[in-house]
Protein backbone atom coordinates (compact mmCIF):
# COMPACT_ATOMS: atom_id res chain seq x y z
CA UNK A 1 0.00 0.00 0.00
CA UNK A 2 2.63 3.01 0.98
CA UNK A 3 4.98 1.40 -2.06
CA UNK A 4 1.61 2.46 -4.09
CA UNK A 5 1.33 5.93 -2.23
CA UNK A 6 5.37 6.08 -2.97
CA UNK A 7 4.70 5.46 -6.91
CA UNK A 8 2.00 8.01 -7.80
CA UNK A 9 3.96 10.10 -5.24
CA UNK A 10 6.92 9.98 -7.21
CA UNK A 11 4.79 10.13 -11.12
CA UNK A 12 3.24 13.47 -9.85
CA UNK A 13 6.51 15.25 -9.03
CA UNK A 14 7.79 13.69 -12.07
CA UNK A 15 4.76 14.97 -14.26
CA UNK A 16 4.89 18.55 -11.79
CA UNK A 17 8.44 19.33 -13.07
CA UNK A 18 7.47 18.34 -16.72
CA UNK A 19 4.63 21.01 -16.27
CA UNK A 20 7.22 23.52 -14.72
CA UNK A 21 9.70 23.25 -18.10
CA UNK A 22 6.63 23.23 -20.29
CA UNK A 23 4.70 25.82 -19.02
CA UNK A 24 4.50 28.93 -21.79
CA UNK A 25 3.43 31.65 -19.15
CA UNK A 26 5.68 32.52 -16.57
CA UNK A 27 3.30 32.31 -13.67
CA UNK A 28 2.20 29.36 -14.44
CA UNK A 29 5.00 27.29 -14.30
CA UNK A 30 5.66 29.50 -10.79
CA UNK A 31 2.31 27.89 -9.87
CA UNK A 32 3.33 24.67 -10.56
CA UNK A 33 6.49 25.05 -9.10
CA UNK A 34 5.48 25.72 -5.81
CA UNK A 35 3.31 22.77 -5.76
CA UNK A 36 6.47 20.79 -6.83
CA UNK A 37 8.47 21.74 -3.54
CA UNK A 38 4.88 20.88 -1.26
CA UNK A 39 5.20 17.44 -2.90
CA UNK A 40 8.88 17.14 -3.31
CA UNK A 41 8.49 17.91 0.98
CA UNK A 42 6.08 15.10 1.11
CA UNK A 43 8.83 12.56 -0.77
CA UNK A 44 11.43 13.46 2.22
CA UNK A 45 9.24 12.75 4.42
CA UNK A 46 8.73 8.99 3.25
CA UNK A 47 12.31 8.71 3.39
CA UNK A 48 12.20 9.65 7.01
CA UNK A 49 14.00 12.87 6.79
CA UNK A 50 11.76 15.10 8.40
CA UNK A 51 14.33 18.34 8.81
CA UNK A 52 15.14 18.80 4.95
CA UNK A 53 11.26 18.00 4.75
CA UNK A 54 10.64 21.37 6.20
CA UNK A 55 13.37 22.64 4.93
CA UNK A 56 12.24 21.89 1.69
CA UNK A 57 8.61 22.90 2.18
CA UNK A 58 9.60 26.72 3.66
CA UNK A 59 12.01 27.47 1.39
CA UNK A 60 11.09 25.66 -2.25
CA UNK A 61 6.81 26.03 -1.59
CA UNK A 62 6.81 28.94 0.67
CA UNK A 63 9.80 31.69 0.09
CA UNK A 64 11.15 30.86 -3.22
CA UNK A 65 7.77 30.84 -4.83
CA UNK A 66 7.34 34.27 -3.67
CA UNK A 67 10.11 35.20 -4.70
CA UNK A 68 9.63 33.46 -8.09
CA UNK A 69 5.77 35.01 -8.19
CA UNK A 70 7.18 38.73 -7.90
CA UNK A 71 9.90 37.95 -10.52
CA UNK A 72 6.72 36.53 -13.18
CA UNK A 73 4.38 39.65 -12.40
CA UNK A 74 7.29 42.23 -12.71
CA UNK A 75 8.53 39.79 -16.34
CA UNK A 76 4.91 39.66 -17.47
CA UNK A 77 5.21 43.22 -19.20
CA UNK A 78 8.58 41.84 -20.90
CA UNK A 79 6.94 38.20 -21.27
CA UNK A 80 5.29 39.26 -24.74
CA UNK A 81 7.85 40.71 -26.42
CA UNK A 82 10.75 37.88 -25.17
CA UNK A 83 8.20 35.40 -27.09
CA UNK A 84 8.17 37.26 -30.18
CA UNK A 85 12.05 36.88 -29.85
CA UNK A 86 12.55 33.25 -28.84
CA UNK A 87 16.08 31.77 -29.40
CA UNK A 88 16.60 29.49 -32.49
CA UNK A 89 15.46 25.94 -32.65
CA UNK A 90 19.37 25.13 -32.10
CA UNK A 91 20.05 27.07 -28.87
CA UNK A 92 16.84 25.14 -28.02
CA UNK A 93 17.70 21.68 -28.54
CA UNK A 94 21.38 21.87 -27.06
CA UNK A 95 19.81 23.09 -23.99
CA UNK A 96 17.58 20.13 -24.12
CA UNK A 97 20.58 18.05 -24.64
CA UNK A 98 22.32 19.34 -21.70
CA UNK A 99 19.79 19.45 -19.82
CA UNK A 100 18.69 15.57 -20.43
CA UNK A 101 22.89 14.65 -20.37
CA UNK A 102 23.20 16.08 -16.69
CA UNK A 103 19.60 14.80 -15.44
CA UNK A 104 20.75 11.16 -17.00
CA UNK A 105 24.25 11.70 -15.23
CA UNK A 106 22.37 12.63 -12.05
CA UNK A 107 20.61 9.28 -12.53
CA UNK A 108 23.27 7.35 -13.01
CA UNK A 109 25.22 9.01 -10.20
CA UNK A 110 22.57 8.00 -7.87
CA UNK A 111 21.99 4.12 -9.32
CA UNK A 112 26.00 3.64 -9.35
CA UNK A 113 26.20 4.04 -4.92
CA UNK A 114 27.63 1.55 -3.15
CA UNK A 115 24.36 -0.61 -1.45
CA UNK A 116 24.40 -0.23 1.76
CA UNK A 117 25.77 3.65 0.89
CA UNK A 118 28.95 4.56 2.73
CA UNK A 119 27.27 6.50 6.14
CA UNK A 120 28.20 8.49 8.95
CA UNK A 121 25.22 7.89 11.26
CA UNK A 122 26.47 5.87 13.02
CA UNK A 123 29.73 7.66 13.89
CA UNK A 124 27.55 10.97 14.51
CA UNK A 125 24.87 9.16 16.84
CA UNK A 126 27.60 7.65 19.04
CA UNK A 127 28.88 11.22 19.32
CA UNK A 128 25.55 12.86 20.21
CA UNK A 129 26.19 12.60 24.03
CA UNK A 130 29.06 15.44 24.29
CA UNK A 131 27.20 17.66 22.74
CA UNK A 132 24.25 18.18 24.57
CA UNK A 133 21.23 17.95 22.23
CA UNK A 134 19.47 15.16 21.07
CA UNK A 135 18.69 15.69 17.17
CA UNK A 136 21.07 14.18 14.83
CA UNK A 137 21.05 16.30 12.49
CA UNK A 138 20.99 19.39 14.86
CA UNK A 139 24.24 17.80 16.00
CA UNK A 140 26.16 17.64 12.17
CA UNK A 141 25.00 21.53 11.54
CA UNK A 142 26.04 23.19 14.45
CA UNK A 143 28.94 21.11 16.03
CA UNK A 144 30.27 18.53 13.44
CA UNK A 145 30.12 20.51 10.62
CA UNK A 146 29.95 23.59 12.41
CA UNK A 147 32.23 25.50 10.07
CA UNK A 148 29.73 24.78 6.99
CA UNK A 149 26.57 26.24 8.95
CA UNK A 150 28.89 29.07 9.76
CA UNK A 151 29.52 30.30 6.07
CA UNK A 152 25.84 29.07 5.18
CA UNK A 153 24.85 32.11 7.56
CA UNK A 154 27.27 34.42 6.40
CA UNK A 155 26.37 33.87 2.51
CA UNK A 156 23.31 34.88 3.35
CA UNK A 157 23.43 38.14 4.47
CA UNK A 158 25.77 38.18 1.65
CA UNK A 159 23.24 37.61 -0.95
CA UNK A 160 21.33 40.61 0.63
CA UNK A 161 23.87 42.99 0.55
CA UNK A 162 23.75 41.65 -3.58
CA UNK A 163 20.59 42.32 -3.37
CA UNK A 164 20.96 46.02 -1.69
CA UNK A 165 23.46 46.76 -4.31
CA UNK A 166 21.28 46.83 -7.23
CA UNK A 167 19.70 50.03 -5.54
CA UNK A 168 20.09 53.45 -7.60
CA UNK A 169 22.66 55.74 -5.09
CA UNK A 170 19.89 57.90 -4.29
CA UNK A 171 18.02 55.13 -2.89
CA UNK A 172 20.48 54.08 -0.79
CA UNK A 173 19.45 52.78 2.95
CA UNK A 174 15.88 53.95 1.74
CA UNK A 175 12.89 50.92 2.37
CA UNK A 176 12.15 48.29 -0.56
CA UNK A 177 8.78 47.19 -2.47
CA UNK A 178 5.89 49.58 -3.01
CA UNK A 179 4.19 51.12 0.00
CA UNK A 180 1.42 48.48 0.59
CA UNK A 181 -2.47 50.04 1.20
CA UNK A 182 -4.62 46.88 1.14
CA UNK A 183 -8.09 47.25 2.65
CA UNK A 184 -7.81 47.57 6.80
CA UNK A 185 -10.88 45.64 6.68
CA UNK A 186 -10.66 43.24 4.29
CA UNK A 187 -9.55 39.41 4.61
CA UNK A 188 -6.07 39.92 4.10
CA UNK A 189 -5.73 42.54 7.08
CA UNK A 190 -7.53 40.09 8.93
CA UNK A 191 -5.27 37.15 8.58
CA UNK A 192 -2.28 39.43 9.57
CA UNK A 193 -3.60 40.10 12.41
CA UNK A 194 -4.49 36.58 13.84
CA UNK A 195 -1.51 34.43 12.26
CA UNK A 196 1.46 36.42 13.71
CA UNK A 197 0.86 35.42 17.66
CA UNK A 198 0.53 31.64 15.60
CA UNK A 199 3.72 32.19 13.42
CA UNK A 200 5.87 33.39 16.07
CA UNK A 201 4.91 30.51 18.35
CA UNK A 202 5.50 28.15 15.79
CA UNK A 203 9.10 29.75 14.73
CA UNK A 204 10.22 29.25 18.56
CA UNK A 205 8.64 25.91 18.70
CA UNK A 206 10.68 24.86 15.61
CA UNK A 207 13.63 26.59 16.98
CA UNK A 208 13.55 24.96 20.49
CA UNK A 209 12.37 21.35 19.41
CA UNK A 210 15.24 21.48 17.39
CA UNK A 211 17.63 20.80 19.70
CA UNK A 212 15.95 17.19 20.04
CA UNK A 213 13.50 16.94 17.19
CA UNK A 214 13.62 17.74 13.80
CA UNK A 215 13.50 21.86 13.59
CA UNK A 216 16.04 24.02 13.78
CA UNK A 217 16.69 28.00 13.24
CA UNK A 218 16.22 28.21 9.62
CA UNK A 219 13.19 26.72 9.93
CA UNK A 220 12.00 28.55 12.23
CA UNK A 221 13.44 31.90 10.69
CA UNK A 222 11.63 30.60 7.27
CA UNK A 223 8.38 30.91 9.13
CA UNK A 224 9.02 34.11 11.29
CA UNK A 225 10.26 35.68 8.15
CA UNK A 226 6.41 34.83 6.33
CA UNK A 227 4.68 35.84 9.35
CA UNK A 228 6.59 39.29 9.03
CA UNK A 229 6.03 39.55 5.43
CA UNK A 230 2.18 38.78 5.73
CA UNK A 231 2.18 41.83 8.47
CA UNK A 232 3.65 44.08 5.74
CA UNK A 233 1.80 42.66 2.38
CA UNK A 234 -1.55 43.58 4.35
CA UNK A 235 -0.09 46.86 4.98
CA UNK A 236 -0.53 46.91 8.79
CA UNK A 237 3.63 47.73 8.82
CA UNK A 238 6.01 49.56 6.82
CA UNK A 239 9.18 48.03 5.52
CA UNK A 240 12.18 49.34 7.63
CA UNK A 241 14.47 51.72 5.84
CA UNK A 242 17.47 49.71 5.39
CA UNK A 243 20.11 52.52 6.92
CA UNK A 244 18.76 51.59 10.03
CA UNK A 245 21.26 50.44 12.48
CA UNK A 246 19.50 48.28 14.83
CA UNK A 247 18.35 46.52 11.45
CA UNK A 248 21.66 45.85 10.29
CA UNK A 249 22.98 44.57 13.95
CA UNK A 250 20.33 42.73 13.40
CA UNK A 251 21.06 40.96 10.23
CA UNK A 252 24.47 40.36 11.63
CA UNK A 253 23.84 38.76 15.04
CA UNK A 254 23.96 35.47 14.24
CA UNK A 255 26.99 34.96 12.12
CA UNK A 256 28.59 37.30 14.52
CA UNK A 257 27.68 35.40 17.84
CA UNK A 258 28.92 32.09 15.73
CA UNK A 259 32.09 33.43 15.19
CA UNK A 260 32.26 34.72 18.70
CA UNK A 261 31.62 31.43 20.13
CA UNK A 262 33.86 29.79 17.71
CA UNK A 263 37.20 31.93 18.19
CA UNK A 264 36.11 31.19 22.10
CA UNK A 265 36.28 27.83 21.37
CA UNK A 266 40.05 27.85 20.67
CA UNK A 267 40.92 28.82 24.18
CA UNK A 268 37.97 26.69 26.15
CA UNK A 269 38.30 23.58 23.97
CA UNK A 270 40.94 24.03 21.82
CA UNK A 271 39.78 24.31 18.30
CA UNK A 272 37.98 26.70 16.61
CA UNK A 273 33.92 25.93 16.68
CA UNK A 274 34.40 23.88 19.33
CA UNK A 275 32.14 23.88 22.47
CA UNK A 276 33.72 23.04 26.12
CA UNK A 277 31.51 20.00 26.76
CA UNK A 278 29.38 21.56 29.91
CA UNK A 279 28.44 24.55 27.92
CA UNK A 280 27.86 22.68 24.82
CA UNK A 281 23.69 22.81 24.72
CA UNK A 282 23.73 26.16 26.19
CA UNK A 283 26.00 27.93 23.59
CA UNK A 284 24.52 25.90 20.63
CA UNK A 285 21.11 27.06 21.65
CA UNK A 286 22.28 30.69 22.23
CA UNK A 287 24.15 30.77 18.55
CA UNK A 288 20.73 29.01 17.79
CA UNK A 289 18.59 32.26 18.46
CA UNK A 290 20.75 34.51 17.21
CA UNK A 291 20.90 32.74 14.12
CA UNK A 292 17.02 32.61 14.53
CA UNK A 293 16.19 36.15 14.51
CA UNK A 294 19.14 36.79 11.55
CA UNK A 295 17.72 34.38 9.05
CA UNK A 296 14.04 35.60 9.46
CA UNK A 297 15.94 39.39 8.97
CA UNK A 298 17.29 38.34 5.87
CA UNK A 299 15.02 36.28 4.20
CA UNK A 300 11.98 38.81 4.77
CA UNK A 301 14.41 41.60 3.31
CA UNK A 302 15.69 39.34 0.25
CA UNK A 303 11.94 38.96 -0.70
CA UNK A 304 11.46 42.57 -0.47
CA UNK A 305 14.48 43.27 -2.45
CA UNK A 306 16.23 46.38 -3.29
CA UNK A 307 15.81 49.85 -1.61
CA UNK A 308 13.01 51.42 -4.12
CA UNK A 309 12.08 54.68 -2.35
CA UNK A 310 13.34 57.40 0.96
CA UNK A 311 11.62 58.87 2.54
CA UNK A 312 10.87 62.40 2.24
CA UNK A 313 10.37 64.55 5.57
CA UNK B 1 -15.42 -0.37 21.46
CA UNK B 2 -12.56 -0.71 19.15
CA UNK B 3 -14.90 -1.35 16.71
CA UNK B 4 -16.76 1.48 17.13
CA UNK B 5 -13.62 3.59 17.35
CA UNK B 6 -12.90 1.66 13.66
CA UNK B 7 -16.16 2.38 12.49
CA UNK B 8 -15.93 6.17 13.14
CA UNK B 9 -12.40 6.19 11.23
CA UNK B 10 -13.87 4.47 7.88
CA UNK B 11 -17.09 7.00 7.85
CA UNK B 12 -15.12 9.97 8.47
CA UNK B 13 -11.99 9.34 5.90
CA UNK B 14 -14.55 7.69 3.58
CA UNK B 15 -16.82 10.87 3.41
CA UNK B 16 -13.62 13.33 3.48
CA UNK B 17 -12.37 11.33 0.65
CA UNK B 18 -15.52 11.53 -0.83
CA UNK B 19 -16.03 15.67 -0.40
CA UNK B 20 -12.20 16.34 -1.81
CA UNK B 21 -12.87 13.79 -4.95
CA UNK B 22 -16.30 15.90 -5.51
CA UNK B 23 -14.31 19.34 -4.85
CA UNK B 24 -11.50 18.18 -7.66
CA UNK B 25 -14.14 17.08 -10.08
CA UNK B 26 -16.36 20.77 -9.51
CA UNK B 27 -12.80 22.27 -10.22
CA UNK B 28 -12.37 20.71 -13.32
CA UNK B 29 -16.29 21.04 -14.41
CA UNK B 30 -17.39 24.23 -13.14
CA UNK B 31 -17.68 26.96 -15.44
CA UNK B 32 -16.20 30.30 -13.68
CA UNK B 33 -13.93 31.34 -11.14
CA UNK B 34 -16.54 31.93 -8.29
CA UNK B 35 -18.26 28.52 -8.56
CA UNK B 36 -14.74 26.71 -8.94
CA UNK B 37 -13.83 28.50 -5.85
CA UNK B 38 -17.36 27.15 -3.92
CA UNK B 39 -16.11 23.94 -5.14
CA UNK B 40 -12.84 24.05 -3.40
CA UNK B 41 -13.82 25.66 -0.24
CA UNK B 42 -15.91 22.12 0.08
CA UNK B 43 -12.91 19.93 -0.30
CA UNK B 44 -10.63 22.09 2.19
CA UNK B 45 -13.25 22.96 4.98
CA UNK B 46 -15.65 19.79 4.97
CA UNK B 47 -13.08 17.23 3.45
CA UNK B 48 -10.47 17.73 5.86
CA UNK B 49 -12.54 18.05 9.06
CA UNK B 50 -13.75 14.98 8.11
CA UNK B 51 -10.76 12.87 8.04
CA UNK B 52 -9.47 14.87 10.95
CA UNK B 53 -12.69 13.72 12.91
CA UNK B 54 -11.78 10.18 11.42
CA UNK B 55 -8.64 10.15 12.26
CA UNK B 56 -9.08 10.89 16.42
CA UNK B 57 -10.08 7.97 18.01
CA UNK B 58 -6.42 6.83 16.52
CA UNK B 59 -4.12 10.06 17.37
CA UNK B 60 -4.07 10.31 21.02
CA UNK B 61 -4.83 13.56 22.88
CA UNK B 62 -1.43 15.61 22.05
CA UNK B 63 -2.17 14.06 18.74
CA UNK B 64 -5.55 14.53 18.25
CA UNK B 65 -5.36 18.34 19.69
CA UNK B 66 -2.50 19.05 17.05
CA UNK B 67 -4.62 17.69 14.41
CA UNK B 68 -7.72 19.84 15.12
CA UNK B 69 -5.46 22.78 15.24
CA UNK B 70 -4.11 22.10 11.65
CA UNK B 71 -7.32 21.83 10.74
CA UNK B 72 -8.85 25.33 12.25
CA UNK B 73 -5.37 26.85 10.67
CA UNK B 74 -6.46 25.51 7.47
CA UNK B 75 -9.73 26.93 7.31
CA UNK B 76 -8.53 30.29 8.03
CA UNK B 77 -5.58 30.30 5.64
CA UNK B 78 -8.23 28.71 2.75
CA UNK B 79 -11.47 30.80 3.69
CA UNK B 80 -8.94 34.06 3.65
CA UNK B 81 -7.33 33.15 0.05
CA UNK B 82 -10.86 32.34 -1.24
CA UNK B 83 -12.01 35.62 -0.38
CA UNK B 84 -8.85 37.01 -1.81
CA UNK B 85 -9.10 35.37 -5.06
CA UNK B 86 -12.87 36.06 -5.63
CA UNK B 87 -12.17 39.83 -4.59
CA UNK B 88 -9.75 40.02 -7.47
CA UNK B 89 -12.00 38.06 -9.98
CA UNK B 90 -15.21 40.05 -8.88
CA UNK B 91 -13.47 42.73 -9.92
CA UNK B 92 -11.72 41.65 -13.27
CA UNK B 93 -15.68 40.58 -14.02
CA UNK B 94 -16.49 44.22 -13.18
CA UNK B 95 -14.20 45.78 -15.46
CA UNK B 96 -15.36 43.63 -18.68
Amino acid sequence: MSLLFDIVLSLIVVALAVRVIVAEDGFAAVVSFAAYGLLVALAWVRLYAADVSLTEVAISGGLAGMLLIGAASRLRAIDARAAAQRSGRGVRLFAALLSCGVAGGLGLAVLALPDPAPSLAEAAVANLPPTGVGNPVTAVLMAFRATDTLLETVVVVLALVGVWSLAPDRLWGGRPGAREHADPNGPLAFLARVLPPIGVVVAVYLLWAGASEPGGAFQGGAILAATWLLVIMAGLSDAPATHGHGLRWLLVAGPLLFLAVGFAGIWLADAFLAYPTDWAKALIVAVEVAKLLSVAAALGLLLLGPPRRIDTP
Amino acid sequence: MSLLADLLTIVGVGAGAFFFLAGTVGLLRFPDTLTRLHALTKADNLGLGLIVLGLLPRAGLSGGLKLIVIWALVLLASSSASQLIARVAHRGERER
